[in-house]
Formats: C-alpha cells, structure tokens, sequence
C-alpha cells in the first residue's frame, strides 16, 4: 500500500517534472509577456533536434568512449542557445509588431510553428545555403542601404527589391548547388521520421527502490528541472535583468518612463523562454524518439499548467505541473479504484484507468477548477500583465 | 497662435535664461477627440515652471505626450536642444526627464528598495548604474521610505508611494523633473513633507521642474505658471502676477 502511494507519488513528479520543465520558457512567455507562443512546443522540438546533432556529432569519438558520455551537457548548452537564438528571431521579427493584439499573436506562431515543423523536415545542405545567401543578401542590402540618408523614403522599395534579389539569388545558389553536388547536399538530413537519441551510458537502467525501479533518465530530469526552476528564480529576483523584467511584466509604460529599454526586455525574456524550451526539448529527447511533431504532444499540457498555475507566479507553474502530473498517473493507473470498495465508484475510477481517459478526466477537473479559480492557483494581486 | 485674456502676463520669452525644455503647437488627439490644441510652453533652466488647470483640460496628456506615452498629430518638443518626439519613451528618461506620474505609479509587486534601485536605469552615470547603492540623500529626504525598504511598493499607503515615487525619480538624477499632481489624495501633513522635499531637491540640485498642481500653496512656489483651458494655454506668467482672478478662473479650488 504504501510502496504504491510512493511509487505513484515518484512516477506523478516525474510526469510532472517534464510538464514543469516544458512550462516553465512558457510560463515566463506567456505568464510575464501576456503572449501566447503557439511555436513554443517546436522551440521544443528544436532543442530536441540539437540533441541529436550534438550526440550523432559525440558519435565520432566512438559510442563508448568517456568523452561521448558528456555529450548530453553539450546538448543542453547547444539546445538552449539554438533555441534561444530561435526565439530571439522570432520576438524580432514577428511578434515585437503583436504586442497586445493576443488573437494575431496566436495565429502567427501557429505559422511559425508550421514552418518550423516543415523546416526540419526539409533542412538539407542546400536549403541552409539558400537560406544563408538569402540572409546575408537581404540584411547586408538593408545594411548597407540604411547609411543612405534618404533611407525613410525609399523603405518600401528597398525592401520590395531586396527580398526579390535575395530570392533569386538563393534559388540560383539552390539549383547551382543541387546541379553540382546532387543527393549529397539535397538529401535531407532528417527527414519526416523520428530520430532516436540514445541515452548516455550513465543514464541507462535504474535505480531499484524496494520492488521498484526508478529509470535514472527520469531522476536526471526531476533534476534537471530543479535547477531550471531554481536558476529562472535566482535570474528574475536576483539579478538586475531579472527586476527589469518584472518591472515591465508589471508596468510597462511606468518602466519605460523610468528608462529601462522595454524593447530589449522583451527580447531578452523570449529569448530566455524559448530557450528554456530547448532544454526541456533536450531532456524530453530522453524519453523516447524525436520527430517533427515532437512539440505538438506539449504544447496542449503545458498550457494547462500555466493556466492552472496563475499567469505571472513561477510557484503557481510549479505547483500546476506537479498536481496536474500526479493527477494524471494517479488517475490513468487506476490507483483510485482499488482504494474503494464500492462497487459503483470503483467502476467509475477504473474507466478513467487509461492514459487518454486519465487525459479526459484531468482536463475535466481543470474545466471545473477554472469555474472557481478562473485566475489561476496563485492569481497576481493588484495590476496584471498588460501587454 | 495663442489665444488671450486679460490677465495674461508678458511673454515668457523675454527671459534669456537658457530653455530646457520648449513644447511648439503641440497638438494631440485620443481617436477623433482633439485633447491638446496648439499648446506652446517652455521651462528655463533652473527654474519651476507649473502648469495649472481644471481637471480634465489636457495637462496630463501634455505630460504623457512629452514622455513619449502618447503621439502627438502635430508640433514639436526639443529637450536640451534635441527633438524629443523621434526617441522613445526609455530614451527620454534617459536624456534625463524624470517623471512622476498621476497615481504614482510604483511597481506594486516589486519591493521599496528594488523600485529605488530602478530609478537608476535612467542614471546618465554609469559608475552609479553599477554600484546599485541608495545614495543617503534620499533616506535624508524621505526618512520614512528607509524604515520599509523590504516592503512591496503596493503595500504602501498613498502618501508612501508619492515619495517612492518622487525619491525614484530622483534617484536617476535628472535634469528635468516633471510632477504630475504630487499632492493629490494626500493627507495635507505629508504634503507638507513633499513640498519641502521636492524645494530642497530644486535647490541642491539646480534641477529644472515641470509641475502640474492644485494644491495653491504649492503652486505659489514656482516661478512661473501656464494656465490650461479646453486643451489650450490661455494664461501664462510669474507666479508673482498669479491673481486671484487667475485662480479663481483655472484653478479647481
């Protein structure tokens, strides 16, 4: 009785970590900014593409050796820059022009994330030299035609004509490239199916805990979580950056009147978001294969915990991941059915004892949660977030 | 063009102090509603210049357009010399406007110390941008914020957060000081208290103020007034000349 209330206390945090560690860039994007980022799930998935780069780039040391075993702290790094830089992009070149309209916000990172889905279905050498041309093309163009003194006036044009120059130029590198080196450079390096990456060495089995076994990748994500969560608590109340951010979570234009640049405290907190993402796409890339669609399975949970949780509170994401993760397992297992002995409620429990309708339930008490609680678990007090 | 009563004293011009700040045929709108209609208004170096009015005749709006809050449709704002309206609302705070809004304004979920310590974001030193340090000139002007620096600026009372408000600003050592209504909702024995501070830090510092105010004693300290009516300026002068009529008229008392 009591090895099942621990194992399903274990294996409830280990689901929850993973929600929590997937929450938490969204928590800070959604919570702080007011902005629902629809491609944060594929910010995921990038983070968990790195991790196979990473390792398949670890491979070349040989499986076995030391050196390939520490791959995964290079991941992590990799995957939080990669997306953060992602991210960063993303703020700038799109949603920096949404702030405050959440409906087109929405619609435009479901975009991206379709783009992003695609792009690494689709990366090959060609495409990343297409896009490199067109890049240093369109920016170096706009770079240096921003030194003309009459650049206002001539906006449009130079960017109408800009971004036809730099796509023809791309397509020429695209088919030149393709003509000259064929299946080498055009075949895709990942492709529509999933990518495996295998745990490091040290990561493999378990720990045994009386008749149980406790999977150490999923220890080493409980722990990985905890440190994400204490380092986002330690940068925003600790830090300079981190009080500008909440200065301007609470009040925008007061911030901006006191002189801190609001701008770069937007793109500094996305950036910061998205890549927490990648990490958590590195740690999920543990559990199981990676694909394309990776981001989607995410993306609908872990808006629920921030829901759950509050906008604005990182206790309320933690606490949100944790019950939503506990509630889940303790559901799906049918651990609730053998505690009772009436027949009838027994029989309601064990037909929610599957995954999906453990999912059917958990949204359900959701639902009714937000009927009392519509703020949230831990709602801010006073002003809010008005992006 | 300026329109003209009979009170109004000679044009601000003649001084030959140096101006500050210069606001030219300022014009703003909220949607199709025309709030701000031709203001013309300059603050010497040095000096305080108030900017009197009945609510609702555009004097907040005026210092919510020179903070970069609102846009104006027309006209011109030169801070220092330099146009204002292309820079941002951050940039402005960091030529060295600094400004205490209506309501106050202080970061409610951010404790006393840390909404000090982001008055220094506008600090044109870095050295002091730095070092993170509450200078002792602001617990000697407002004792009371040093017993309640671990508190949430929202859990103040109003009085409170007008000297965190006006300690803030102070903190990024600006060369303009723009108060809007520091005496408002306040009880008068803290008044008092701020009038005094806000006196000692004009004199210590040479800084130049922009004062919106209704409070009559607190306008008599400045040295000139621009009285505002249905989004215009229709008085102006030293406060010196400021008659009872003139009170009587545009002031909300």
């Amino acid at each position: 009785m009591a090895a099942s209330i621990l194992d399903g206390i274990f294996n409830g945090l280990s689901i929850g970590s993973i929600l929590l560690l997937a929450a938490l860039g969204l928590a800070i994007v959604f919570g702080l900014m007011g902005v629902i980022n629809m491609a944060h799930g594929e910010l995921m998935m990038l983070g968990a593409y790195t991790t196979t780069v990473v390792q398949r780039g670890f491979r070349l040391f040989g499986d076995g050796s030391p050196l390939f075993d520490f791959y995964i702290f290079f991941a992590l790094i990799a995957a939080f820059f990669v997306a953060a830089l992602v991210g960063l992009a993303l703020e700038r070149g799109v949603i920096r022009f949404l702030y405050g309209r959440p409906l087109e916000t929405l619609l435009a990172t479901w975009g991206v994330s379709l783009i992003l889905q695609q792009f690494v279905r689709s990366v090959s050498g060609v495409v990343t030299a297409s896009l490199i041309v067109f890049c240093l093309s369109f920016f170096g163009g706009m770079w240096v035609l921003k030194k003309r003194t009459n650049f206002e006036q001539i906006r449009g044009w130079a960017i109408a004509a800009l971004l036809i120059l730099s796509g023809v130029l791309a397509r020429v590198v695209n088919r030149l490239l393709a003509g000259a080196y064929g299946l080498a450079v055009t075949q895709p390096w990942f492709g529509a199916q999933n990518q495996d990456v295998t745990a490091p060495g040290w990561l493999r089995g378990g720990i045994p805990m009386g008749a149980y076994q406790l999977p150490k990748t999923r220890i080493f994500i409980m722990a990985l979580t905890i440190l994400c969560v204490l380092g986002v608590y330690l940068f925003l109340n600790r830090t300079t950056w981190g009080m500008r951010i909440r200065s301007v979570t609470q009040n925008r234009n007061m911030s901006a009147c006191l002189g801190i640049p609001t701008q770069k405290v937007d793109a500094l907190t996305f950036a910061l978001g998205s890549g927490l993402a990648g990490i958590a796409g590195c740690g999920v890339s543990l559990l199981g294969s990676v694909g394309p669609n990776t981001g989607q399975n995410y993306i609908v949970n872990t808006f629920m915990v921030v829901v759950v949780g509050g906008v604005g509170k990182l206790i309320g994401t933690v606490v949100g991941a944790l019950g939503i993760g506990i509630a889940d397992y303790v559901v799906g297992t049918g651990m609730l059915a053998n505690l009772t002995n009436n027949e009838a409620v027994e029989g309601f429990f064990r037909f929610f004892a599957t995954t999906s309708m453990a999912k059917v339930m958990v949204f359900l008490l959701i639902v009714v949660f937000l009927q009392f609680r519509p703020a949230g678990l831990f709602p801010q007090k006073g002003r809010s977030v008005d992006a | 063009m300026t329109q003209t009563t009979s009170t109004v004293a000679p044009s601000l011009n003649d001084s030959t102090k140096p101006l500050i700040l210069q606001v030219a045929d300022l014009n703003v709108y909220y949607g199709e509603s025309h709030i701000l209609r031709d203001v013309d208004l300059s603050v010497p170096k040095g000096e305080m210049v108030c900017l009197i009015g009945r609510n609702g005749v555009g004097k907040t709006t005026l210092l919510k357009t020179l903070m970069g809050l609102l846009k104006p449709r027309r006209g011109a704002i030169t801070f220092e010399g330099t146009p204002l309206l292309p820079r941002t609302t951050d940039e402005r705070a960091r030529m060295g406007i600094g400004y205490v809004p209506q309501g106050r304004e202080v970061i409610p979920r951010l404790t006393v110390k840390e909404n000090l310590l982001l008055g220094l974001e506008a600090n044109s030193d870095p050295a002091k941008r730095r070092a993170q340090a509450i200078p002792d000139e602001i617990y000697e002007l407002f004792p009371v914020l040093k017993t309640m620096l671990s508190r949430m600026g929202g859990d103040l009372s109003g009085g409170q957060q007008q000297q965190l408000a006006i300690a803030r600003a102070i903190m990024g050592e600006p060369k303009l000081l723009v108060l809007d209504e520091p005496t408002e909702g306040i009880q008068p024995s803290i008044i008092l208290d701020i009038e005094r501070a806000v006196r000692r830090i004009i004199a210590a510092k040479g800084i130049s103020v922009l004062l919106v105010e209704q409070h009559l004693h607190f306008v008599r300290q400045a040295d000139r007034y621009y009285a505002m009516q249905k989004g215009g300026i229709v008085a102006s002068g030293p406060t010196s000349e400021l008659s009872n009529d003139v009170i009587q008229r545009f002031l909300a008392v």
